[in-house]
């Protein structure tokens, strides 16, 4: 019982650790000071000046961006992941050894290491640089991860299955819509999921190529305005609305993936 | 059939080509090229000659390591405790954990400059490293968490009913059977922390330097040659990090687990 009450009060004392700078940060969202730590009294008015205020413009075109270059990166990822997938799994020997290893270098390689390689790509080929590259560099980080979570869902895949709907009378594109798709489709979505988070997070590989036209993500922005000294008061609301959106989704993602766990249980 | 399919992989192959080998040979390139383009070795010939340079570079491999250790010393029993049924039940504690990982790396920095500028402590040192281990924490417990779930827990019961002190039991089959955790929490903070630029400059109001920072300034001021090697340099510490860790399986649960 003792070592029980000292385990959690180990593991709770971690948490609080780790979670006071984001309390901190929630708590003073709802206050107006611009300098954070000074407490002038209770207000919401930097939600609602994020939302409709001057500094809208910028910070709401971040974000803004920052989610249709993660969709459209998880997006095609998953497409090219897929195919690859595929092929990968089919190849043999030396052949696959390669496209395993080839496949491992993007997630092997430090961020800025991904990201000062294509700087020296686009300058080398002399693409101005701005949303397609951005696009292209996240492409290339987080295939390689829809790969991975799709790769053990095609070894547990009944090879028979595919053969017999081709016996059936299926054409091989039909085969791969209605037999193989189907049962890799847990990881086509996990890989998904995962490659977007993986855009919204990146900062060091999109720094590299983002360009100066003037675009900028939520990662990008952040940094000009610490690079600035005084940070933007509105990224205290911003970061609880975000904090909070991944903490419910987590939370209930988690308890629904409990849920199911124990059906299947009471079920056997 | 299944190598008609093996064709299939061939876009991803030579996308892969151009946006993932050409670019590190590009690398390699820039590394060994001047400002007109011919071939030379000034460029580390520079770095080994400038004790800046070389300063920098020890002092970051040495906070990385004292991150990573301390990241171990705090995660393990962390990882422990959520990974033992007697000790913990509650899946929700694990969640909190692990949600940290989901947060853009700068806001979690900027939190941490918030909360040591509310509670005075001065930027540093010191806020660097406790901030690295803020940033890290939780990258070193899930994998570790994630091993000792795995784990056949009839070893441990083998164990007692053969006489095993709990002691024993820990030292001699919890904490071998632990070890691939461990090497790929090493891999997910040793090499990020090493490499890492914007968040030592956030930390420190730009007055503790790292090897990131220092690869970046040179990037940004065009000095794109030198700026590859640094990068080259790096990539060959990072090359030998990897071969220390057996990285065989230890992907496997990276990327298999994380959601």
């Amino acid at each position: 019982m003792m070592k029980k009450f000292f385990a959690q009060s180990y593991l709770w004392l971690l948490l609080l650790m780790l979670y006071a700078p984001i309390i901190i940060i929630a708590v003073f969202s709802f206050t107006e000071a611009k300098v954070l730590g000074n407490w002038t009294g209770f207000s919401t008015k930097l939600y609602t000046s994020l939302f409709e205020g001057g500094v809208r413009h910028s910070l709401i075109d971040a974000i803004e961006n920052t989610f249709v270059i993660a969709l459209i990166a998880a997006a095609v990822s998953t497409l090219l992941g897929t195919i690859a997938a595929i092929g990968i799994f089919n190849m043999r020997g030396r052949k696959r050894k390669a496209m395993t290893f080839l496949n491992n270098i993007p997630i092997l390689n430090p961020d800025i290491i991904t990201g000062i390689s294509l700087f020296l790509l686009f300058v080398t080929i002399g693409i101005t640089q701005g949303y397609t590259t951005v696009v292209l560099a996240h492409i290339a980080f987080c295939t390689p991860y829809v790969v991975l979570s799709i790769m053990p869902r095609l070894k547990q895949m009944n090879p028979n299955i595919y053969e017999a709907a081709l016996d059936l009378g299926a054409t091989p594109f039909q085969a791969l819509r209605k037999v193989i798709v189907p049962e890799i489709r847990p990881g086509m979505i996990s890989g998904f999921i995962l490659a977007f988070t993986l855009s919204i997070d990146d900062f060091a590989v999109t720094i590299f190529t983002i360009g100066n036209q003037g675009l900028e993500t939520l990662s990008t922005y952040i940094y000009a305005d610490a690079r600035k000294g005084g940070l933007t008061p509105e990224l205290r609301p911003l970061s609880t609305i975000i904090f909070a959106t991944v903490l419910l989704l987590l939370i209930i993602v988690n308890i629904r993936a409990h849920r199911n766990a124990k059906k299947q249980q009471t079920q056997i | 059939m299944s190598t008609r399919r093996a064709n299939w992989a061939i876009p991803y192959f030579i996308f892969m080509l151009l946006f993932v080998v050409l670019p590190l040979l590009l690398i390699v390139v820039y590394a060994f090229r001047d400002n007109s383009g011919s071939f030379t070795f000034q460029n580390f010939v520079k770095f080994v000659s400038q004790p800046e340079a070389i300063n920098t570079f020890v002092y970051s491999i040495g906070v990385a390591l004292i991150t990573t250790v301390l990241c171990i010393l705090l995660g393990y029993p962390a990882a422990y405790i959520l990974s033992n049924k007697s000790l913990n039940r509650s899946q929700i504690t694990v969640v909190l954990f692990i949600l940290p990982m989901w947060i853009n790396i700068l806001v979690r920095t900027l939190a941490t400059v918030a909360l040591f500028d509310f509670v005075h402590i001065p930027l540093g040192q010191g806020a660097l490293i406790f901030g690295m281990v803020y940033n890290f924490l939780p990258f070193m417990i899930y994998p570790i968490y994630n091993t000792m779930q795995k784990m056949d827990h009839s070893l441990i019961e083998a164990a007692q009913d053969l006489g095993a002190t709990p002691g024993e039991v820990f030292t001699k089959v919890t904490m071998p059977l632990s070890m691939p955790g461990v090497t790929s929490g090493i891999m997910m903070v040793f090499m990020p922390t090493i490499s890492t630029f914007a968040i030592a400059e956030l930390l420190t109001m730009n007055n503790v330097k790292l090897f990131g920072t220092t690869i970046q300034e040179n990037i940004n001021n065009g000095m794109w040659n030198y700026g590859a090697a640094l990068s080259l340099i790096m990539l060959v510490i990072i090359g030998a990090t990897s071969l220390f860790a057996d990285s065989g399986d230890s992907q496997d649960n990276e990327a298999g687990g994380l959601i």
